[in-house]
């Protein structure tokens, strides 16, 4: 085997494992699952109302776009996070000492960021199957869009989280980009129809790829009548292919150019610089 | 700067591949704005040396290994790291090379076994004939004496058995050079006294080439083939231990009671003059003790007398104006 197929079997090795640790921590999952379970139980109080000229329940239509947004916050900001405290604790460098070892390690860091996405969303539809109704959960069309949506939403976001991740050297630096995508949800349609709002605002919001995620996933859970209420009244899965896969080409090509330039300036003496920094600000 | 020039005379033509050294630099300088920290630094390791790069903190030692590591871009300078400049190195030789940083505080969830196997398995495809990689990871473990904590979490290492990982996984993928940057800052003298033997036992079973930086002349004295002491980005001083106590003083001192009198001499042959005394005195000699010129005091000296600026050309003049050091 070349010694870069080699990185790359040691790269799903360091998935599998991180993986693993993750899924098997409680404090770990009780941090991922902690948003999206009080967003749910607030859609889980909203069962009554109703979407504007539908006789849908308003807690079922906004449940897929929450699953959408959680997977935008594991997958890309999970990614980004990730990345900023490997670089704080060494784990980078090491990488950098290991022959072909970044390959392996960002190979593991997103194989296993993306399976704790995925792990997320399959935890997260247990209460969802229990708590509402409406929702076309016995099809096995729904299970097929859930993949080839969750594939390209992955896709178009993994790849962002590990550009923001070698971007920042400090996980402060992430609170702006929080703030944004906090700004991005609020206009993706989510939680107020993105009909409702301006046109520009409109376009502004499906530029972005947390808006397409959760039309992707209403249109795997949600019976196909509520396309009537989106933009165009269809499901408009090609256009959604088109905009999350720009986003994908975009970070597939830009990734690898970040991602070299942060680990060919990361030395011995950036982490113990960082760490100084860090116990200042907790100091 | 006589010592440092000597060892390094005439060595500067093409080598065959066999004796090529390590290590080798020349006229290395760093530059960091307008502070040179390295300010031509010459010198070079033999195959299968130990080698201590010593000298307070802020002389330059890690910003010199970093370079080495090829992990930080130098200013000016030439460098050979096992033939190749670190700065062109690709993973071939990378996985030739051990590296130790100061500190690491990685991987803290994963277990010690999972990530000593994980992080040989890159060196897998580079071993040779003579040189099978990685070590196997059982065997690694016994070596630095982690045989029982190998499914323990690395986070709940103790800071001694942490600095052992951090040198096992430096060792994994079985260098033909190690890099150990301050290996035993923070360890009690039990687990300095194990390193010690970890590393003596590397140098003469694995023919390990190693480069250790510290700031404890003990520690490089007992480890050391050879010491380089570096202080303000330049070399002031090369050569065995023995060797720089020499060139510090070549006096030792000589003490001991006659009939019951202290007496103290400084003598050039203390076994000569030794002899001569008890051939002369016999049992009226007693409480013998002959001091070898102290390295350490030197060192002190050398380092206090250059960073409070009295000092900038370096230990050859020192050699000439010191004779109460022993």
């Amino acid at each position: 085997m070349s010694p870069r197929m080699v990185a790359l079997g040691a790269g799903l090795q360091r998935g599998w494992i991180e993986f693993r640790q993750t899924v098997t921590n409680g404090g770990q999952l009780v941090g991922w699952l902690f948003w999206p379970v009080i967003a749910l139980v607030v859609m889980y109080f909203l069962r009554d109302s109703t979407v504007p000229g539908m006789g849908f329940s308003l807690g079922s239509h906004s449940v897929p776009g929450i699953l959408g947004i959680n997977t935008l916050f594991t997958g890309l900001v999970g990614l980004a996070f990730a990345l900023i405290v490997d670089r704080e604790d060494g784990t980078l460098l090491r990488a950098k000492a290991t022959p072909n070892g970044m390959l392996g390690y960002v190979t593991g860091k997103v194989l296993a960021q993306s399976a704790i996405t995925v792990a997320i969303l399959l935890i997260l539809l247990v209460p969802v199957v229990l708590l509402f109704d409406g929702l076309a959960l016995g099809a096995v069309t729904t299970w097929l869009t859930l993949v080839w949506v969750l594939t390209f939403g992955l896709l178009a976001t993994v790849p962002i989280g590990a550009i923001l991740g070698s971007l920042f050297n400090s996980t402060q630096g992430l609170v702006p980009i929080m703030v944004l995508i906090m700004v991005l949800v609020g206009i993706s349609g989510v939680f107020y129809p993105i009909t409702a709002l301006p046109e520009w605002l409109q376009w502004v919001g499906q530029v972005f790829p947390v808006y397409w995620l959760g039309l992707g996933l209403r249109s795997a859970f949600l019976p196909d009548a509520l396309a009537a209420v989106e933009i165009g009244e269809t499901w408009r899965h090609l256009e959604m292919i088109g905009v999350l896969g720009l986003w994908a080409v975009v970070g597939l090509v830009a990734a690898p150019v970040v991602l070299r330039r942060m680990a060919r300036r990361e030395s011995g003496a950036t982490v113990a610089a960082r760490r100084e920094s860090v116990a200042r600000r907790t100091a | 700067m006589a010592l440092a020039t000597a060892s390094n005379a005439g060595s500067r033509d093409a080598e065959p591949a066999g004796t090529q050294p390590a290590i080798e630099t020349s006229d290395l300088r760093m530059r960091y704005g307008t502070k040179d920290v390295l300010c031509g630094v010459d010198f070079r390791v033999r195959r299968g040396e130990v080698l201590a790069l010593l000298g307070p903190n802020g002389a330059g030692k890690t910003t010199t290994i970093e370079i080495l590591e090829g992990f930080r871009k130098r200013s000016a300078g030439e460098v050979r790291v096992l033939g190749v400049d670190p700065d062109d190195g690709d993973e071939a030789w990378r996985a030739r090379l051990g590296v130790v940083l100061q500190s690491w505080r990685d991987h803290g969830w994963w277990r010690v076994g999972e990530l000593l196997d994980h992080l040989g398995r890159f060196y897998r495809p580079y071993g040779t004939a003579e040189r099978a990689r990685p070590h196997d990871v059982a065997e690694m473990l016994t070596l630095v004496g982690l045989t029982d904590e190998a499914r323990t979490k690395v986070s709940a290492l103790s800071g001694g058995q942490r600095r052992r990982l951090d040198v096992a996984v430096g060792l994994i993928g079985k260098p033909d050079l190690l890099f150990l940057d301050e290996p035993t800052v923070g360890f009690d003298p039990q687990a300095r006294q194990d390193f010690h033997d970890l590393v003596h036992r590397l140098s003469d079973l694995e023919d390990t080439t190693i480069l250790l930086t510290t700031h404890d002349l003990d520690e490089a004295e007992k480890l050391a083939d050879r010491i380089v002491i570096l202080t303000g980005g330049q070399i002031v001083a090369d050569g065995s231990a023995a060797e720089l106590a020499r060139q510090v003083s070549s006096k030792t001192e000589v003490r001991y009671t006659l009939g019951g009198e202290p007496q103290v001499h400084s003598v050039e042959d203390a076994t000569r003059y030794v002899r001569q005394l008890f051939e002369e005195h016999g049992d009226a000699v007693g409480e013998l003790e002959v001091h070898r010129a102290r390295l350490a005091d030197v060192y002190l000296a050398m380092v206090r007398d250059f960073e409070s600026g009295q000092r900038t050309d370096g230990f050859a003049d020192l050699t000439g104006e010191t004779t109460e050091v022993a």
